[in-house]
């Protein structure tokens, strides 16, 4: 089977946030970029285990400028076959899903795998995009996926519960915390990935539709209120008047 | 023109956050000077609800099709039913079912689409400005959506839902589909209790617990506030609590009213999935805990002797008002 993983970059959910003093533009400088962790930890990983099970090919891509190519040498230490980067700085979801459907259409892959989310926007859109722009089922969320023929058997993570569903390949499925166990890049992972295939293809033209206008700061959280932790009825009578939340 | 607002349901009962999609809805229709149009796929019983806030019209197919949930089957129905009432705007709600919605239709229909929307957008002309957390609510991305249609999918708890007088008209439709290509075998939910997602009041207990055999003071405090009970991370992983429990940047996202984190530091990787609840109370023993800069109100010392405390507080409460 013809796996393809897509994988995105994400500031670290440690870095620190700041936007241009117009606000228009977020300041990357000095940020630590990684892996996004659904598609590292989860997409990737249950794409590699398949591969290991059922035989195959592992192709990660990435919708990203140049500098992207350190996060795509991980995923290839970490056992996915060969990487395609699609030359272009991402500006909106629809813009990546077009793009990775682009490149998809003309080869044939049996699974597309993304993360659930992007840990920086949270928009949990693209999958669902590049389902709809190469017409094939899409199954989000998934938390445990067992093949068995070209049949996946998938559990979802749904409001409050799991929903358990059937579907033959070709699709597309995001994966969430449960997929699959995280696997730490090994010495000779390292030194394997450098050779290689990583191959770049030029974006096709895309009108987006939606883009950020601008930023704002969240609003400043006034400091906290300590309360007597002998006087619990204080703290109730708190959260009844003052913040209205009981 | 309209504004179309799709409507979710578990066997055909709504739950809060369709009422909450259908006052969002109803508000920007009333802003557009158009009409408020809900859609309810599957069978339902409660289909006039949706008026009572603000809905103009419903409109339902009840085949039993819409009984497994396949996104390609849905979002040619919900396309179609688009076209058909000239729907310029679609609003969902942001959950599992509704963003898988939202990408697959702006596709289809070439619209731009923006998820997790926490407020009502900014519309001048043919343009509108949506807002949303970022960044583990580090920041706050304002979004220009462009095009003829546009899509949003609220975050729960972003507006209250609001009682209007009744005056919607209830029509039911047919739809063609095709066959689905996703056989739903089975559906679990926890019940009884309000998923995390859509909980207004929500304790939450974490590492400083010890050990899961400790839980029944948490479980009795919640059940004293009605809410529902969530973990931090490590918790889950170590199976005290159940994986749906687990909130925070690899776990559910929630926005309730009011978060109790108990016994839990405030690692970011944990706030990034309840900073935006709109009170938060902290318990934890150690006042350099991090989660105290976080927090509205803070209490500092033993959980196992607070909590108590804090139920019996939540029951005279109760019982004097
Ligand atoms: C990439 C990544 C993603 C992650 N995603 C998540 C996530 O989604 N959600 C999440 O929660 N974590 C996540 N984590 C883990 C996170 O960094 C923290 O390790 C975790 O949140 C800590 O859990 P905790 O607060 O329960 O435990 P601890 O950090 O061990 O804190 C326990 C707290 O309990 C207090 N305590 C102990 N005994 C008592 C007592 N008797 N009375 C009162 N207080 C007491 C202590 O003072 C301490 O503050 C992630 C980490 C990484 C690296
Ligand atoms: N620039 C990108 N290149 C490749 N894949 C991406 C990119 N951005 C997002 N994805 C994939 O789409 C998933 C969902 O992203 P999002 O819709 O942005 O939350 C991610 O987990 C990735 O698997």
């Amino acid at each position: 089977m013809n796996f393809l993983v897509c994988i995105s970059k994400t500031p670290d959910t440690t870095a620190k946030i700041s936007f241009s003093s117009d606000l228009k533009t977020f300041n990357s400088a000095g940020v630590q970029y990684i892996l996004n962790p659904y598609d590292e930890w989860y997409a990737l990983v249950k794409a590699i285990e398949l591969k290991e099970q059922l035989g195959g090919n592992v192709t990660i891509c990435n919708v990203g400028p140049l500098d992207n190519e350190q996060i795509i040498r991980k995923g290839l230490a970490i056992g996915a076959d060969d990487a395609v980067r699609i030359d272009c700085e991402p500006l909106s979801s629809m813009q990546v899903a077009f793009q990775i459907a682009q490149y998809a259409k003309s080869k044939s892959f049996d699974m597309i795998l993304l993360g659930k989310e992007t840990i920086d926007y949270n928009g949990s859109e693209v999958g669902a995009m590049l389902a709809e722009y190469l017409d094939l089922p899409f199954v989000s969320y998934g938390s445990k996926l067992d093949m068995n023929g070209n049949v996946a058997t998938i559990e979802r993570d749904i409001e409050g519960g799991t929903e358990v569903l059937e579907v033959a390949t070709p699709f597309v499925v995001s994966a969430a915390k449960g997929m699959a166990e995280q696997r730490i890049p090994n010495m000779r992972g390292i030194m394997m990935a450098k050779s290689k295939a990583l191959e770049v293809v030029a974006p096709a033209p895309f009108e987006d539709l939606a883009v950020v206008d601008h930023y704002d700061l969240p609003k400043e959280k006034s400091s906290v209120k300590m309360i007597d932790p002998e006087n619990m009825q204080e703290l109730v009578r708190l959260l009844h008047e003052e913040a209205k939340a009981i | 023109m309209s504004v179309l607002v799709y409507i979710e349901h578990s066997k055909g009962h709504f739950k809060k956050t369709a009422f909450e999609a259908v006052t969002y809805a109803s508000k920007i229709a009333q802003q557009m000077g158009t009409e408020c149009i809900a859609l309810v796929l599957g069978a339902s019983d409660h289909l006039s609800d949706l008026g009572n806030y603000g809905a103009n019209k419903i409109l339902n197919c009840s085949a039993s099709i819409f009984s497994n949930f396949d996104s390609q089957v849905y979002s040619n129905s919900i396309a179609k039913v688009a076209n058909d009432n000239g729907a310029n705007l679609i609003i969902l709600a942001n959950s599992s079912n509704g963003k898988t919605l939202a990408g697959r239709l702006s596709v289809k229909l070439k619209a731009g689409s923006i998820s997790g929307a926490n407020k009502l957008p900014t519309i001048s002309g043919n343009s509108m400005i949506v807002s949303k957390s970022v960044f583990s609510g580090k920041g706050v991305a304002n979004y220009e959506i462009k095009s003829a249609i546009k899509i949003i999918s609220l975050m729960g708890n972003s507006i209250k839902p609001e009682q209007v007088a009744n005056n919607a008209t209830v029509e039911s439709i047919v739809i063609p589909t095709a066959t689905p290509k996703i056989t739903v075998k089975s559906v679990k939910t926890e019940e009884g209790t309000v998923p995390l997602p859509e909980a207004e009041l929500v304790v939450s207990a974490g590492r400083g617990m010890k050990g899961p055999e400790n839980w029944g003071i948490i479980e009795d405090l919640a059940s004293a506030m009605g809410a529902t009970t969530a973990c931090s991370r490590p918790v889950a992983d170590a199976h005290w609590r159940p994986h749906h429990e687990h909130v925070g940047q690899t776990g559910v996202a929630i926005r309730p009213n009011l978060y109790i984190a108990i016994g839990i530091s405030g690692a970011i990787q944990h706030l990034a999935g309840v900073n935006n609840s709109k009170t938060i109370v902290v318990i934890n023993k150690d006042p350099e805990a991090p989660f105290f800069k976080a927090a509205d109100y803070g209490v500092c010392g033993d959980l196992f002797e607070i909590v108590p405390r804090l139920t019996q507080a939540i029951k005279d409460f109760k019982q004097s008002h």
